[in-house]
């Protein structure tokens, strides 16, 4: 294969999933109709607020919805080309892990509290590499030691860890076995800003290093904006803005992108006065017949409370779902400046 | 003219643990102005929440005073204390624990209220309850909803119209966005901010974010392992850190700007332990400009240009 071929090669691809969580009183709608893919080396950052379904649709790609209540009601997950809900259980040990890794939010939870890290990012080793113990744990200190913690600590329990150097075991374990993608869930939300400021820089040099592709999962745009390629932004289960970096902070297109921006206190300016979003995201148990943002737009027409509005695309890489931009001329504030 | 509400000297709050004396807050001194916001902002474990809580002694402080309009909080008597507290409230970072669960929402706001006699008429108690309630922005129909019926964001303004009920003058705002969505937390700093304008209001405004304290606050003062390392106005403070800790503090904030690409200061290690802290500065460890000065004492706060404050022997020239 040429370096062009790896390069345009898609290692996720997603379509017209949907997740429902179906309770007896309720039918929550997680996930609608959502498509996304990822290529390989590339990073993505999925942007949301609490209840966009950022989480969900992160847990399944791996197939870790829990069924009950979960429930995938349609769509296709394909990772390297396989149908993730088609896989037996063996196969999808195998996407697990050695495909796909996955960290996870709050590193004080994940970690076993009983077994030394050592032995935790060993046991990794072990089961998917199929070798023995001494290499396994041969392996893990090398991992340590690429995460910037000294192989002499692999015999600590975790909680003689603090949170950076949690989140650090936790990167160990889930880059041991090389993924081709790596989800991070909200990696740095529970951590300091200076030591956010090193687990990022960590990411970023060993995604360099080893060209793992990665969903970045997160409400920080701060992040988004140093840490990923492209960006897709979810409200209420739905991607309503996807593009590049540059298309999305410098070609703002939908509604709610906007107010995400405006909402922000901007660091250079600190007399402007914040524009929040009125209102809430819709209960997604309930969700409105038209747009799901129209309650809270500005731009809001009659139209949008009737219909709902599909991804359009505006340029290659940029796709926005929003009604108003079938008319013409139609320009948000911030596209205006 | 200067119109001091507050003012904090030499506040310390040690903790005795099995290891030794946790130096929660070390040595803190400041004014604030009657009007005016100081932001406190530092990592988890730096001091800034028991420094406020402190102040309003729901902990008792180790040693120091705390002058609210010349008076001494720490000597007042508790009787003497429940008069002075209608002055002086808080808002709580987490508006799912910080609320009772069984109170609806005009037992939440009235409580204050009753507790300290303030109307015992019923219907002019409901008719405050109701204004309390349209000034946070909560709709008159969630009058009798309980808090489990609500999102963060109402929730954090049940806290707020708590804080309010006993027409204070200062208020402890102790990370009250931090458990909130963005849009979200741009409603509630705009309450906030507004409140303050209307009442005249003086806040203490805790964060660990530094853009909301930077929009916030006429004045932040920095903290690392219960000690004020910088203080200076929040337009100076952005323009002009000194203290290698909030230069690194203010790199490390993720700019959701592609045109604003700042050079990060990377910081080594972690913080170290606030037990038993060497009189050497405690920043050492970490720092990148370092040297056998550093090891020499605790670097005592110096102003060394008008309202700034710095804790630093490289930055003071010792």
């Amino acid at each position: 294969m040429s370096i062009e071929n790896i390069a345009n090669d898609t290692i996720l691809e997603i379509k017209d999933l949907t997740v429902h969580y179906v309770t007896e009183e309720e039918t929550v709608e997680a996930v609608n109709d959502l498509s996304l893919s990822v290529k390989r080396g590339k990073s993505l950052g999925l942007v949301g607020e609490t209840g966009a379904g950022k989480t969900t649709t992160a847990l399944s790609i791996l197939r870790l919805v829990p069924d009950p209540p979960g429930r995938i009601i349609k769509g296709t997950v394909e990772i390297n080309g396989k149908d993730v809900y088609q896989a037996s259980a063996a196969e999808l040990e195998q996407i697990r892990g050695n495909e796909v890794a996955m960290i996870f939010q709050d590193p004080m939870t994940v970690l076993n509290p009983v077994f030394t890290v050592g032995e935790q990012i060993a046991e990794c080793v072990e089961i998917h590499e199929h070798c023995s113990k001494a290499d396994a744990w041969n392996r893990a200190l090398e991992m340590l030691e690429m995460v910037g913690i000294k192989a002499d600590r692999a015999n600590d329990y975790p909680h003689q860890f603090s949170g950076g150097m949690k989140q650090r075991v936790v990167i160990a374990i889930a880059l041991t076995c090389n993924p081709h993608l790596l989800i991070a869930d909200e990696p740095t939300t529970a951590l300091d800003v200076t030591i956010q400021a090193q687990v990022l820089e960590l990411m970023k040099d060993l995604k360099e290093k080893t060209g793992t592709a990665m969903i970045m999962i997160t409400h920080d745009l701060g992040i988004v904006a140093e840490t990923c390629d492209e960006v897709a932004v979810m409200y209420a289960g739905r991607i309503i803005e996807h593009g590049t970096l540059e298309d999305v902070f410098r070609n703002t297109r939908h509604p709610y992108t906007e107010g995400l921006f405006n909402s922000l206190p901007n660091i250079h300016d600190r007399k402007a006065q914040l524009k929040p979003i009125r209102g809430l995201m819709p209960d997604p148990s309930n969700l409105p017949k038209g747009c799901s943002f129209a309650e809270r737009c500005e731009y809001a027409c009659e139209r949008c409370f009737e219909e709902r509005p599909v991804p359009m695309k505006h340029s290659e890489t940029h796709t926005v779902a929003c009604l108003r931009y079938e008319e013409d001329g139609f320009q948000i504030e911030r596209s205006k400046k | 003219m200067s119109d001091v509400i507050l003012e904090v000297k030499n506040l310390k709050k040690y903790f005795k643990t099995s290891k030794g004396m946790l130096h929660a807050v070390d040595d803190v001194s400041f004014t604030l102005e009657r009007g005016t916001t100081l932001g406190v902002v530092g990592e988890s474990g730096c001091g800034k929440s028991t420094l406020g809580r402190s102040i309003l002694r729901l902990i008792e402080p180790s040693s120091g005073e705390v002058l609210f309009e010349g008076q001494d909080v720490a000597a007042l008597s508790t009787r003497e204390m429940r008069h002075m507290r209608k002055d002086m409230q808080i808002i709580f970072q987490d508006p799912y624990s910080s609320l009772d669960p069984r109170k609806t929402v005009y037992q939440a706001i009235s409580e204050p209220i009753i507790k300290h006699k303030l109307i015992k008429d019923k219907a002019a108690l409901e008719a405050r309850v109701l204004e309390l309630m349209e000034t946070v922005g909560l709709a008159e129909r969630l009058i009798n909803t309980y808090p489990h019926e609500l999102d963060g964001g109402r929730r954090q303004r049940i806290g707020i119209a708590r804080a309010l009920a006993l027409n204070p003058k200062f208020i402890v705002c102790d990370e009250p966005v931090s458990a909130l969505d963005v849009s979200i937390q741009a409603q509630i700093i705009n309450l906030l901010k507004e409140l303050q304008q209307k009442m005249g209001l003086t806040y203490i405004f805790i964060t660990h974010d530094l853009s909301v304290v930077n929009h916030f606050s006429d004045e932040i003062a920095v903290m690392y392992l219960g000690q004020m390392v910088e203080k200076a106005p929040a337009e100076e403070l952005f323009a002009n850190p000194i203290h290698p800790y909030t230069k690194a503090l203010l790199s490390a904030i993720p700019v959701p700007d592609l045109d604003h690409k700042t050079e990060r200061i990377l910081l080594k290690g972690e913080i170290s332990s606030p037990i038993n802290p060497k009189d050497e500065c405690r920043f050492k460890k970490r720092c990148f400009a370092a040297c056998e000065k550093c090891e020499c004492g605790a670097p005592r706060l110096v102003e060394v240009s008008p309202n700034h404050f710095v804790a630093c022997h490289l930055a003071c020239g010792e």
